[in-house]
Formats: C-alpha cells, structure tokens, sequence
C-alpha cells in the first residue's frame, strides 16, 4: 500500500510540473504578453514602450530560465533602473533587488500584477471563501444524494424509485447558470426570501439570507449524479445472496437494509463523491461570478481574464493539486472500505 | 412611449404552439413511423417501449427539428433590433409590422423567442460534431491502449490523466482566448484532431478488405478523398469549393471541446477494450492469425458499442452544457451570438429588473440537456436487458 501511495505522489509530482509548464506556455504567449503589457503600462503606449515594459521586467528572457525562476531553481534576477542600480520588479510585492532563489519549491507563489500583491496574500484568503462554501455545498449535497438514492434503490423498479430516479436525471442536466437563474427568479425576484447576490458574504459574514441560493445552485447539479451512482449500488446490493438470506432469517426489511445493505452500498458513491471535487471546480467559478462571491472561483476569473501569469499559475497549481488529491483518497479510501481489494 | 400593445397569456402559449407547426408535423410524421415499424427498427425501436425512451426520443428530436427549421419558425431574425422593443414583456406587439414578441424583447431589444429559437442551431451544430470527433480520437487511442497494455498503455493514459487533471474551466479560459487566434496553436490541433477520423476508416476498411483490392480501393480512395475535402476545408479553410469551411471562433471552441472531452472516451474505451479482450471469441481472432487491428476494431470494438452508444449521448448533453459556460463566460462565441449560454449571461445580469429574457434559453437548454439524458437512460436499460 505505501509503495502504490508513494508511486501515486510521484506521478502526481510529474503532472503537476507538466501542467504547470503547459500553462506557463500558454499565458507567455504573444498577444497573452501584449494583453498583460497593456493593461500595466497607459492606455495609449506606443509598441515600443510596451516592448521596453515587457524587457524590462524580464518577461523577454528565455522561457525555460523563466519557468526555473517560478519554480525557484533559478534565480530571479532584480530590474535595473535609469542609473544601473537594481531594484525590486514589482516593489507592491516586496520583491528583493538581488537576485535570489525566490519560486514555489521556496513558497513564494509570485507577484500578482492585477491586485497589485502577492499571489499568497490574494489567493489563501480566496481558498478559505471558497472552502466555506465547498462545506456547505458538501453538508447539503452529500446526505440528500444518498438518501435519494437509497431510497430509489432500496425497491428498485417501484412508483418512488422511478419518480426519484427522473428528479435525479433532471438535476444533471440543470447546470450551475440554469438552477442559478431558475432560483434567483424564484426565491429572490418573485418570493423575495433569498438574497440573489452573496457580495456581503465577504464582508459582513454568512447568513441564510445570502449564502443560500449559491449552495442550493451548487448542490443540485452533483446531487442527481451521486444519487444516481448510489441507487445502481444500492440496487446490485439489494439482489445479493446475503440479502436473501438476511430476509429469510426473518429480519424486518429496515434492519436489512441499515444494517447489511447500506454499509457495502456506500462504497461506490464514496468514489463518486471524491471524484465530484473536480466538477465542483467549475461550480465554483460559475457560482462565484453569478452571485458576487469573493473566492477562488472570482480570483480565478480575474487572473485568467487579466493575464495575470503568477495568480493564474498558482490557480492552476492549486486546482491541479486539488484534483490529484482527490483521485488519491478516491483510491486509497476505496481499497480500504473494499476488503475484498484490501487484500490483494 | 407606453404605445406597445400586449396580446394575452392565452394568445401567446397559441402563438408559440403554432410558430412550431412545422415541428410538430415533423415530429408526428416521425414519432408515428417509429412506432408502427419499431419491431423492426432494432436498438431504436425497443426505446418506444418506455415512457422515459419516448420522452427522450421526443425532445431530442423536437430541438434537432426547431434547429434545421430555425428560419422558418422564427418570426424575427434573431440579430435585429427593434428600439421600441427594448425588454418589451412578453406577447407585445411590434408597432408597425404587427408581429409580436412572444417572449419579450432583450436589453438590445431583440426578439427573445427568435433568438432562442436560433441558438439551437448553434449548439446542435457544434455539440454532436464535436463528440463525434471525441470519440473517434478516444477510440483510436484507447482501443490500442486497452489491447496492448504496456508501454503504450502507459504513455498514453498518462497523457489522457493530464488532460482530466485539468480543471474544464482553467483549461477554457487559457484555450479559448481571442489571443490564441493570433497564433498557430487551435489549427495544429484541428489539424492533430481531424486526421483521426481518417485514419480510423481508411484502418477500418484496410483491416476488413485486404484481401478485396476490388473494394478496398475504391473505400479506401472515397475515405482519403471525402476526408481530405473536409480536413483542408475545416483546418486550412481552403475548400476549392467553398462549401466546407468554419468560422475561426467556432473552429477554436470546436477543438478546445474535442480536446477536453476525448480523454474521456479514451478511458472507458480502454477499460472496455481491457475487459472485452479477455472474452473466447478474441481468443478465436487471434488464433486464427487475425492482425491486432482487425481484431481491435472489427471484434472488439462492435462488442463495446453498447457503453459507448450510451456515453455519446450522455457526452453531447455534457458538451451542450460546457457550450453554455463557454457562452456564460463570454468566450469565443460572438458577444451578440444567438446561443443559449450568451443569452443566460446577458439576461442574468438583468435578472433583478426583468426575468423574461432569462427563462427561454435556460428552459430551452435544461429540456435539451435532459432529453439527452432520458435518452442515454433508456439506452441503458435496453442494452441492460439484452
């Protein structure tokens, strides 16, 4: 087991590096430069002083040295000013004016040229919105999910199992933007019960008046999905042979199903519901544009938006990292609750 | 001002209805051929025999027939604006031609139901082609994978886990980018993703006929001439004819959805192809000195149509709806596009002052999306059954 956890990290490392790198290529691409060149210097700046801005700030070195120095395996080289005297590149970061091993591998994410701070300062912060809402997206989600599809594949091919299975199917085809305008025009324009924009979730906390309708949005889209893989579960557990005998033993239906169904069912919705996390990633952006909401999804939208190179990396990174992550436990967790893999 | 006059809820559910009388003749004409020969009609015609197979069926072939009728059932072009209309309520009525805006006019006072109506043909013009092209990529790369296992397995389902890493959105944002037009990146990868549909029938036809030259040939010039028509005029947009070409923006999200969703197929067909070979009749092929391609595509990949029949549709909503994110965040499509996606970003922003202009597209896309699903549903049950 360690020695597949270990070959897993090393693939992931490998991955991440590629990834990164392919996303490096991307943004350092011409006219992404250009876009990056413009919105940092004036509005009307000639070609050329684009050009000495893109110089100057060392986005015209080799791009290999360039991937290095985010990396921090080579060193990041300070900006000469007018008389030749080094000085920070980005002083709203505080970078320093020698040149200094300064990447991830040393936890410097870079300088964000859009929020004018340091890629850390903007994107932790964002990362905790967003966890919070993950949570409740999560704590609402998940139980409702399973309960649907419990209850569908407890008595498979019933009125209720058939009524529950076409709820959850038109839950999968309701994405993010659908559910999210649905609802807003249902409990926020018509009703008026909800708040249709999260914006003072950032600052003035999280209440049910605006932090509903973005976990309601999110929840609906995995729930039909995760419903669904617990209801074939359920219902290929319900025609085993220990079922039968349980039944025959003379036990009530509901024990059967608490006690010797539910435990072994649950074993593939696990999978399923790590393996949502990257789903949710796109959830998330969506939710966070539509109701206002200051997290990871906002920031990323901005950076891509912008160009802005480091933010947008560390994006990727994070996002990367996220999803790997998540395909590890999905498979350690799954040979660990299947005893049957637990062995071989 | 104040001069618009409404006709009522009533008049606008009839003027909607009848707006679609072509489609709902089609439909008839169709749904009532599919029943009365359904015996007869295979895999397609056991789906007539559920509620949930017919819906599927039905609004499937509702939006594919409102898509090739747009013209006709649309009472106004769906780029025109009309000032007076501006987020006009529904069922008002165009002061001077007397036409009326079943569903409201927009913020830029175009017509909500034409619009609609149009952006339909956008997404089944992109959707279904671009899964299509997916799964001819994933299958030609996870039939060899799943065959041979190994090094190949290994290189390649390493790269098909890069892609899947990548976070859909991320992967959008830094694909479909007005920038990335200006450089050669989307047309190498038409160029990448395109040649496989051709190498996958001219390999298709060589493994079947080798021995047939009389035939072979005369498939094998059809597939390369056909093919070779469509490559230069959808990648180089140099058709001698003018007829196949695409639009630049269309051609950039065309491929970015290929690329995002071939990794996709690449797995389940490898894991199919993993647990297929295994079966007597493989054994058999190989036995009787078949090549490892003939065996892949002519034995095995027949055996593997059922999942695969099932994930396509499921795929086309999928892509349907990753068309729609790429329009709710302004990317590639046109800012004045029909599409239903732009349209839900546009009317989303208003939501607080008008919901009219949100409700067509989002009900239009959801109907769509789960229709396909349906569909993919009753695919499954039936498949199971056999």
């Amino acid at each position: 087991m360690l020695a597949f956890v270990l070959r897993r990290l090393g693939v992931m490392l490998l991955t991440m590096l590629c990834l990164t790198l392919v996303v490096f290529f991307l943004v350092n691409l011409e006219p992404n430069l250009k876009k990056l060149a413009i919105s940092q210097t004036e509005q009307r700046a000639s070609a050329e002083q684009l050009e000495s801005w893109l110089v100057k700030n060392g986005y015209r070195q080799n791009f290999f040295v360039r991937y290095g120095q985010w990396l921090g395996v080579w060193p990041k080289q300070p900006v000469m000013d007018a008389n030749g005297k080094p000085v920070p590149r980005f002083r709203y970061c505080d970078e320093p004016d020698v040149p200094t091993f300064s990447g991830v591998f040393q936890g410097d994410f870079g300088c964000s040229t859009k929020f004018r701070t340091t890629v850390a300062n903007k994107l932790f912060p964002a990362l905790g919105a967003t966890g919070i809402l993950m949570f409740w997206v999560m704590a609402v989600m998940v139980p409702i999910s399973l309960l649907i599809g419990i209850l569908a594949g407890m008595r498979e091919g019933t009125r209720t199992d058939r009524a529950l299975s076409v709820a959850s199917i038109s839950t999968t085809a309701t994405p993010e933007y659908v559910s999210g305008v649905i609802f807003t025009v249902i409990f926020a324009s018509w009703l008026g019960w909800l708040n249709g924009s999260a914006a003072s979730a950032t600052g003035q906390g999280i209440t049910f008046y605006n932090f509903t309708l973005p976990v309601m949005t999110m929840a609906i889209y995995g729930t039909g999905y995760i419903a669904r893989m617990t209801r074939a579960s359920m219902v290929e557990v319900m025609t085993q042979q220990y079922i039968r005998t349980a039944r025959l033993k003379g036990l009530s239906f509901s024990t059967v199903v608490i006690k010797h169904a539910l435990r072994n069912a649950l074993i593939a919705p696990f999978t399923v519901i790590m393996l949502q996390f990257p789903w949710l990633l796109t959830g998330v952006v969506v939710v966070e544009v539509m109701f206002r909401y200051q997290g990871f999804g906002y920031v990323l939208v901005e950076a891509a938006g912008n160009n802005d190179i480091d933010l947008l990396l560390g994006c990727s990174l994070i996002s990367v990292f996220v999803v790997l992550v998540t395909q590890l436990i999905s498979d350690v967790g799954y040979a660990y609750l299947n005893p049957r893999i637990r062995v071989q | 001002m104040g001069a618009i006059e409404y006709v009522s809820g009533f008049q606008i559910v009839l003027g909607v209805l009848a707006r679609f009388w072509t489609v709902w003749l089609a439909l008839a004409i169709v749904l009532g051929i599919s029943i009365v020969f359904k015996k007869r009609l295979g895999l397609y015609g056991q789906l007539f025999d559920s509620g949930v197979g017919v819906a599927g069926v039905a609004i499937c072939l509702f939006w594919l027939f409102t898509s090739i009728l747009a013209s006709q059932i649309s009472p106004f072009n769906p780029l025109a604006q009309i000032p007076i209309m501006k987020d006009a309520l529904p069922g008002a009525i165009v002061p001077d031609s007397g036409g009326v805006y079943l569903f409201g006019g927009d913020k830029l006072a175009r017509d909500v139901f034409s619009r609609m109506v149009y952006g339909s043909q956008i997404v089944l013009a992109i959707a279904p082609l671009a899964t299509a092209f997916a799964l001819m990529v994933g299958i030609t790369l996870g039939l060899p994978a799943g065959y041979y296992g190994g090094k190949v397995d290994s290189i390649l389902s390493f790269l098909a886990n890069l892609v899947l890493a990548f976070p859909v959105i991320l992967l959008f944002y830094l694909l479909v980018t007005p920038g990335i037009m200006e450089t050669p990146i989307p047309y190498g990868m038409a160029g990448l993703f395109f040649i496989f549909p051709i190498i996958f029938f001219c390999v298709l036809f060589y493994t079947r006929f080798k021995n047939r030259p009389e035939r072979l040939y005369i498939l094998l010039g059809t597939t390369i001439l056909i093919g070779g028509w469509i490559y230069i005029g959808l990648v180089f947009d140099a058709d001698p004819f003018g007829i196949v070409s695409m639009d630049p923006n269309e051609l950039n999200i065309f491929v970015a959805v290929v690329f995002a969703s071939s990794p996709g197929v690449f797995r389940i067909v490898r894991g199919l192809t993993m647990d297929i070979k295994t079966r007597d009749y493989v054994a058999a092929a190989q036995t009787r000195g078949e090549s490892p391609w003939y065996i892949m595509l002519w034995e095995i990949l027949p055996n593997a149509r059922g999942p695969l029949i099932v994930d396509a549709c499921l795929r086309i909503g999928y892509t349907t709806i990753l068309l729609g994110t790429l329009g709710y965040f302004g990317l590639g499509l046109a800012p004045e596009s029909p599409d239903w996606g732009t349209a839900i970003k546009d009317a989303s922003r208003l939501l607080r002052s008008f919901i009219h202009p949100a409700l067509p597209p989002t009900i239009a896309l959801m109907s769509f999306v789960l229709g396909l699903n349906l569909l993919a549903d009753a695919l499954r049950e039936q498949s199971m059954k056999d």
